[in-house]
């Protein structure tokens, strides 16, 4: 394995190192829910995990073997499945730091 | 299914989710535009690096664009935007509604409510500019 095997799973590393300081610095705090989160990613997971089953079966899509790492569950490479887990969680973290910041009622408060 | 039929399905199903099914109505508040405004000018960049350097290629039968590339797509035509085909766009909006529609769901049902986002009083001073 060489480093550009890593290619994928860096842009993972970006992704969730431009996000989570989010938790500490502004107070969006989503990892200080975790069951709300857990549950929040459950059904998004299994809705893309299935997309990308029927895709990758399909044809419609492929990686490079050159820049993910091999390591797969099934057809999917392991990046995917982390893919799905970090970038709906990136999302939640600009989505409550926008709310810290702004001082937003959503309709979600008590 | 082409992935363009998928991606407008997806889209489809994100906008009935939140405004039919969970009634949390995330489209109507600005919050959503600004956040996913923020999210989408990282997707180009992080997007943009996994099909620029094609870590992630398409079978162009399935998509808007209708060239193959097993290198480097162009940055904009063929159907790309910033590298990636326009469906990745579907994809990202499908999939950013459908998680805060979901969260916003669960809070108002009583979970996990609290703490509530908040940010420093030195944080929020910091950030008046944006208020």
């Amino acid at each position: 394995m060489q480093l550009t095997n890593f290619a994928y799973l860096g842009v993972l590393a970006f992704i969730v190192l431009g996000t989570v300081w989010l938790e500490f610095v502004i107070g969006a705090r989503v990892l200080r829910k975790p069951k709300r989160l857990i549950l929040s990613l459950i059904p998004v997971f299994t809705g893309l995990t299935i997309w990308d089953l029927y895709a990758i079966s399909e044809r419609h899509w492929w990686f490079n073997e050159n820049y993910v790492t091999g390591l797969t569950i099934g057809v999917i490479p392991i990046e995917e499945l982390l893919f799905f887990i970090i970038t709906p969680t990136a999302m939640l973290y600009s989505f409550e730091a926008v709310r810290a910041v702004k001082q937003w009622q959503v309709g979600d408060e008590k | 299914m082409t992935y363009t039929q998928i991606g407008i399905l997806a889209v489809g199903i994100a906008i009935f989710l939140d405004l039919v099914v969970l009634h949390t109505n995330i489209l109507k508040k600005g919050i959503w535009w600004i956040s996913y405004a923020i999210v989408i000018s990282f997707q180009f960049i992080t997007n943009g690096l996994l099909t620029g350097f094609a870590i992630v290629q398409y079978d162009p039968a399935f998509t808007i664009g209708s060239n193959f590339h097993s290198d480097r797509p162009p940055i904009f035509g063929d159907g790309r935007i910033f590298f990636a085909p326009a469906e990745d766009l579907m994809f990202g909006f499908a999939m950013c509604l459908s998680v805060v529609a979901i969260w916003i769901f669960l809070g108002s049902k009583g979970i996990q409510q609290t703490p509530i986002s908040n940010t420093s009083e030195k944080m929020r001073n910091r950030f008046k500019f944006l208020r």
